[in-house]
């Protein structure tokens, strides 16, 4: 479904005395439909980047992404909506719309790909009970704790139940509580038949979950075990 | 289709009101473009009816000899009416021309008295012609003075009033054009202050429109409501502009018609009202839909 062909990311230098710097280097692998991948690896290893090339946020330096056997990066601007609307992306630093509320930023996703009004006001005060925010949904980001819109976050791109979910340290400002039943949840989906992506530092998620683990270091990819643990 | 429309309005609304400090901003400068569409729309009129005003007043006058009989007179009125450069001859008989003078210098005794000491009507019966340009005068005097009958004419008074003639239609052809370029230059100045402030609210709103463009969302569905907001600040510019417009001109009328007679500003925007208003909503409204859209097409490249 996925496949990482040769991906190099180098970063120019910023000034005179500074080096480009290689967010990735000759990475290279597949995720297959209804897979369960963990990206793991220390801050700056290349987890977002990776997340970020398959949404066409950047281009890569080197190297191909394909989503179902298109090349991302050949796609003409206008049709990368079509792209995207497969993916339920949960983003680092939530990416949430600061003009709408709990509920709009959650429904924004269903008016994007055309829901009727009807469907709206049934699926969105349902995601939102489960994520815990049925009591916020009336709120503005700049009203919600980081956990909050983290959940918030999560709820807009599970809502459309899309193709494949990339999970960027979802579970990052939870309580341990939420993190379990956030995980539960992305287990369940994954169980439904949606390919999950995820990236995290938490220790436990990962060795709890038992599923396929890509450790990456220095932009480089040092294991990828099949029913992997955390180890760095 | 109706609900894409219906959710871009309300998605448009939406940004309009709860972003009160741009919204306001954004009215405030479309407000003051419509304004000067406006003023320059009504200036004209004014101008217009100085300059119509001003040209009323100019005319020549063709005094005859007194031996001429009457309908030789108005056998020459008539052949000069034909002409295309001849808006009106009136004829003015000596004696209409005596009590006109009375009438005038009626608070003028000394004048009334010199006038009955000479002992008969020293007025002699006139054409005064009216011409549609001030330019036209020349040839109308021109054809006067080769005319046939040129030997009845005692006095042609186009040559005392030439130079003021020449003067009133250099100046209304010369307002005419550097009007024009004005209002152009005020136009565009006020276009280009629009569509800076626009920008500048879209530019708030650039990291939102990148995170809508990442989860999916068209860019139709992303750009209508902005072209939404820029056209609810244009429609409240201008009713504003309206509504300020009504007031001043009521206000000033009665200044005005002091300053030239016949003109009441008031009953100038009355009898303009509707196509001021569709000036106005155009304005507005067009400069707040044409300024989002161009303003946001950068943003749209993500």
């Amino acid at each position: 479904m996925i496949k990482f062909q040769n991906i190099s990311k180098i970063y120019p230098a910023c000034t005179v005395n500074s080096n480009p710097t290689i967010a990735l280097a000759d990475v290279s692998f597949e995720v297959k439909p209804k897979d369960f991948v963990s990206i793991v690896g220390k801050s700056g290893a290349g987890k977002t980047t990776l997340l970020k090339l398959l949404l066409v946020e950047e281009k890569p330096t080197k190297g191909k992404v394909f989503f179902k056997e298109q090349d991302v990066h050949k796609i003409k601007s206008e049709d990368l909506p079509h792209l995207r609307k497969k993916i339920g992306a949960v983003f680092q630093d939530y990416k949430l719309l600061s003009s709408k509320t709990t509920y709009e930023n959650v429904s924004y996703i269903l008016e994007a790909i055309g829901a009727s009004d009807k469907e709206i006001r049934r699926a969105v005060p349902i995601i939102l009970e489960i994520v815990g925010l049925k009591d916020r949904a009336d709120n503005f980001p700049a009203q919600l704790s980081g956990g909050e819109k983290q959940r918030t976050a999560i709820a807009r791109a599970l809502i459309h139940r899309p193709e494949i979910i990339l999970a960027d340290e979802p579970t990052g400002n939870l309580d341990p509580y939420h993190t379990l039943d956030i995980i539960e949840l992305l287990v369940k989906i994954n169980k439904m038949g949606t390919t999950v992506v995820l990236s995290t530092h938490d220790r436990e998620v990962i060795n709890k979950l038992g599923k396929r683990v890509i450790t990456l270091e220095d932009g480089k990819i040092t294991r990828d075990e099949k029913r992997g643990r955390f180890i760095l | 289709m109706m609900i894409s429309i219906k959710r871009i309005i309300r998605s448009g609304w939406n940004i309009f009101s709860r972003d009160k400090e741009i919204a306001l901003a954004t009215i405030f400068t479309l407000f003051l473009a419509v304004c000067l569409v406006s003023s320059l729309f009504l200036f004209a009129k004014i101008s217009q009816f100085i300059i119509v005003s001003t040209q009323e007043k100019i005319d020549i006058s063709v005094y005859f000899k007194e031996e001429v009989d009457e309908n030789d007179i108005l056998g020459i009125q008539k052949e000069i009416s034909k002409f295309s450069e001849v808006k009106k001859v009136e004829y003015v008989s000596s004696e209409q021309a005596l009590v006109e003078f009375i009438e005038r210098h009626e608070n003028d005794p000394t004048l009334i008295e010199a006038v009955e000491e000479v002992g008969r009507n020293p007025f002699l019966a006139s054409l005064t012609i009216k011409a549609w340009e001030p330019s036209q005068y020349g040839i109308v005097s021109n054809f006067l003075q080769t005319a046939d009958f040129g030997d009845m004419i005692e006095k042609i008074d186009y040559f005392e009033r030439k130079s003021v003639i020449e003067r009133v239609a250099s100046f209304t052809s010369a307002a005419y054009r550097i009007g024009i370029l004005v209002a152009l230059t005020l136009i565009l100045t006020a276009a280009l202050t629009t569509f800076s402030t626009i920008r500048l609210s879209i530019y708030n709103s650039s990291e939102e429109i990148k995170i809508q463009r990442l989860v999916g969302a068209s860019n139709w569905s992303i750009k209508g409501p902005f072209l939404i907001q820029g056209a609810l600040a244009g429609l409240v510019g201008s009713f504003i502009c309206v509504f300020l417009f009504g007031l001043l001109s009521w206000s000033l009328a009665s200044r005005f018609e002091g300053l030239f007679y016949g003109l009441n500003t008031f009953q100038l925007f009355a009898s303009n009202f509707w196509f001021l208003l569709f000036i106005q909503l155009f304005t507005g409204v067009g400069l707040g839909i044409m300024s989002s859209n161009i303003a946001i097409k950068r943003y749209l490249k993500v």
